[in-house]
């Protein structure tokens, strides 16, 4: 159980406050909402760029992370096609340096050209060492587009293409800062050797003076039912065929949330899930296999994907794949299956929540989802989980109908 | 008032914080295995990292020290493999292997309440593996499967060849399997290596967490009994045989758009005097996001998505590392501009302003690394494993405190010469 307390100041910031006095240190987090989901089609990427502007100086403090350095903290940021977060960690004794450079850096950025110019460059580097220069790095480009054909999940973080990163403009950057970084589109977590009262008057000195924006409303195109399955060749300098499959699923508050997180976990979560033994272990199919979902806020995708042995054909691999997922939505699991998963999912949230780091990220997520407290409710969800609804949430999940498929083969 | 955003909140320099490494306890089961425990942390769960003596360093067959502690979870004379995994999973816990050069350890994951379900079958796995040849078979194809795929990027080519480089393709820090390698290893090779390594071999155990009240019994009961620490260690030597040519070039994909640039020296271990003040030079350099080769090469000039340096934690004896993935086209600049900070490091005194940021940064950075039950044990672990103690810990931290920019500059003039290191870059 984490405690909190939450209050929100007049221009609309959210503020929740953790207190562990059994540490020296603090954690100052800031979640804005605003993700690639937001992004205008023909800008992607600009989500994740903008993280990257965000640490090129601010109105007041021309390099951010000096004086944090300074003051014996560290810090970074991560973008999502949800949302976008920044954290630093500092010994609690110097919190205030935080919220001074936080809070200047939402009042305004400075707006360097010079900036903008060098993070384009850092940010297609990243789009190479990650996405270009690498094995199967385009794979999820092509399954997000097969996948999507309205919804903004249609493309990554990172961008649609690099010329979307290329030709961003100061601009672009204005508008969007002014849009969506604005305390009313923001959540501040503290977490660590601190006091509530403490971080009242730390974020009334240095957030409250700074004025609230229009307040964004969100309306992204909802994705379409999809009626029939697609698929999608591909050959690529590779040294072996991989096959990657998904499937709809619901949204991070939807009913079936939890269902679908233990069933892809019965599914390909490790050396005791059903494919790693039966694909893996018994029929030597794969080398490699997995089944995951994306846990995004809106309705995201359930994934399979896996390396085949040397010699295995695609089709082999699929009716392998197949056959197990017809086994999960025609016959009831066992007790103890159930039971597994709950207890790796208990172990799972217990080590998750060691980290004053954890909880602040923990706290500022569930939040955004409407209530840091759900972050409490977790397990108990689990819980409830029985074999009859993991039936059920397969059968509505697995339909083939509303299956992606990317046939990813070697050259050689 | 109105507020003064230009004015910074007085700070407290980390120089001045009070930093302690809290103290481990200690104890000895029957079969005179030593127990190193922390116990702390609010969240019902635990750690127990045993180390057993078989790293790389001891195998007489490329490959045989990784496969064995790789295997020894896939099969004992009770269970199989699913079995074995299922008598963990079911309980939430997680079992990781690992094996290092002179180490190779078992770290159990689990939460408290469950500890005593499990530790009877970590003491399975060390008494009664028996490495099933169809188990052998399975890892040895699709590590071969996995190895065609990483032999196409060339960071993973880079990282071989720099330490063979370095330290010779026959040394433990130097070698590396080739496809050949992993079909060479049978049963045999595993079973014997098990027997004197494992089996009967020297253990140390760690612990940190919150315990169950009766974990010393249950240890006792499960490991204490087994007839561990029957074997001395033998004493190993293997010669570091580095390349005589400095300078190389790799192409490993005609089509790749980046390289990846390896420069590297050697250094002495953690018990050379010029270990913990390099620590201070090696973060000015390149140790940290601040660093000179960050703010010049990424933020300034945008060659890379990101450059570190560092230096290698060895037992025996290490390399000065600078690792960066850079543009095809800024190969070449990116290199230049290492040497020039290099250069700037020999001829010019670092500003004391420069200094106290990376010294409060590097204290900071400890109280941080220092918080949690986990990081007190792993930070014990490796003194142990390196046989310091905690005079080693403060000295440390007063050299930080201590170090001036002359001192530095000696440093960089000793260390930082051109002709000392090795580079690589593979397209």
């Amino acid at each position: 159980m984490i405690q909190f307390e939450k209050f929100e100041l007049a221009n609309g910031l959210k503020v929740i406050v953790h207190q562990d006095s059994s540490t020296p240190m603090a954690v100052v987090n800031v979640l804005y909402n605003v993700g690639a989901k937001d992004e205008d089609p023909k800008k992607t990427g600009f989500a994740h760029l903008f993280e990257h502007l965000m640490f090129g100086g601010s109105v007041n403090i021309p390099v951010y992370d000096e004086p944090l350095q300074r003051a014996g903290g560290e810090n970074n940021a991560y973008t999502t096609n949800d949302l976008t977060n920044y954290y630093c960690q500092i010994p609690a004794e110097n919190i205030e340096t935080a919220f001074w450079l936080e809070s200047d850096r939402m009042l305004s950025l400075a707006f360097s050209e010079k900036s903008l110019e060098v993070q384009r460059k850092v940010v297609c580097e990243e789009f190479k060492e990650h996405y270009i220069n690498k094995p199967y790095g385009d794979a999820w480009h092509k399954m997000r587009e097969l996948a999507y054909t309205k919804h903004p999940y249609r493309w990554m973080t990172i961008g649609a293409s690099l010329a979307h990163v290329e030709d961003a403009k100061m601009q672009d950057v204005k508008d969007f800062f002014f849009q969506f970084y604005r305390p009313n589109n923001a959540i501040l977590v503290v977490t660590g050797n601190v006091t509530t009262a403490q971080v009242k008057q730390l974020a009334e000195k240095w957030f409250a003076p700074i004025a609230a924006g229009k307040l964004y409303q969100r309306d992204l195109p909802a994705e379409p039912v999809q009626q029939k399955s697609r698929s999608m060749d591909v050959r690529a300098d590779v040294p072996l065929d991989m096959l990657m499959m998904t499937w709809h699923m619901g949204g991070r508050m939807d009913a079936r949330y939890h269902a679908t997180d233990l069933l892809t976990d019965v599914i390909g979560g490790g050396a005791t899930s059903r494919l790693y033994e039966q694909l893996i272990k018994v029929k030597q199919i794969f080398s490699s296999i997995d089944c995951y979902h994306f846990g995004a806020v809106e309705p995201g995708l359930v994934v399979i994907e896996g390396k085949l042995v040397k010699g295995v054909t695609m089709s082999v691999a699929e009716k392998a794949v197949m056959d197990e997922i017809e086994i999960i939505k025609n016959t009831l699991m066992p007790m103890n299956e159930v039971q597994k998963v709950i207890n790796k999912t208990e172990s799972l949230i217990c080590f998750e929540d060691m980290s004053i780091m954890n909880r602040a990220h923990s706290l500022a997520f569930y939040e955004l989802l409407g209530d840091a407290n759900l972050m409490n409710q977790e397990l108990e969800k689990y819980q409830l989980v029985t074999p009859e609804i993991l039936k059920q949430t397969a059968q509505e999940i697995f339909q083939d109908n509303h299956r992606n498929t990317l046939y990813y083969y070697s050259k050689s | 008032m109105a507020l003064d955003r230009l004015l910074a909140p007085v700070i407290k320099d980390a120089i001045d914080f009070d930093i302690q490494l809290k103290p481990y306890q200690h104890f000895v089961l029957d079969n005179q295995v030593e127990v190193y425990t922390y116990e702390g942390g609010a969240e019902e769960v635990m750690l127990m990292d045993m180390v057993f003596f078989a790293g790389n360093t001891y195998e007489q067959k490329n490959w045989v020290a990784a496969a064995t502690n790789f295997l020894l979870k896939n099969g004992t004379t009770q269970k199989n493999a699913f079995e074995i995994n299922e008598a963990f999973e079911f309980y939430g816990a997680h079992l990781s292997r690992n094996c290092y050069n002179e180490t190779a350890t078992i770290a159990l994951h689990c939460l408290t309440k469950y500890f005593k379900e499990v530790i009877p079958i970590v003491g399975e796995l060390i008494a009664e593996a028996n490495f099933p040849e169809k188990e052998l078979m399975i890892y040895q194809q699709n590590l071969i499967q996995r190895l065609s795929l990483n032999l196409k990027k060339g960071d993973f080519i880079a990282n071989r060849l720099i330490d063979e480089y370095l330290f010779g393709i026959d040394h433990p820090y130097g070698k590396y399997a080739l496809e050949q390698d992993y079909r060479n290893v049978n049963k045999e090779d595993l079973h014997c290596f098990y027997d004197t390594y494992y089996k009967q071999g020297k253990c140390i155990i760690f612990m940190a967490g919150k315990f169950p009240g009766n974990m010393q019994e249950l240890l006792n009961n499960n490991i204490g009994q087994l007839p561990l620490n029957k074997k001395e260690i033998p004493a190993v030597m293997h010669p570091i045989v580095s390349a005589t040519q400095k300078k190389y070039s790799v192409i490993n994909d005609a089509e790749s758009v980046q390289g990846s640039i390896r420069i590297a020296r050697h250094f002495p271990n953690r018990h050379h005097p010029d270990f913990a003040p390099t620590q201070v030079l090696n973060n000015i350099f390149g140790g940290f996001f601040g660093s000179r080769l960050m703010r010049n090469i990424r933020e300034d000039k945008g060659y890379t998505y990101g450059i570190h340096s560092y230096l290698q934690n060895h037992v025996q004896s290490c390399a000065w590392m600078i690792s960066t993935d850079a543009g095809k086209d800024v190969c070449k600049p990116t290199m230049e501009e290492v040497y020039k900070e290099m250069k700037k490091l020999r001829e010019e005194l670092v500003e004391i302003d420069e200094l106290k940021l990376v010294k409060n940064y590097m204290l900071g950075g400890l109280l941080g690394d220092l918080d949690g039950p986990f990081q007190i044990i792993g930070r014990w672990k490796t003194y142990i494993l390196n046989d310091l103690n905690e005079e080693y810990f403060y000295k440390t931290i007063d050299i930080v405190r201590a170090i001036q920019p002359e001192e530095l500059k000696a440093l960089a003039e000793k260390y930082f010469q051109p002709e000392d290191f090795y580079e690589l870059v593979v397209y």
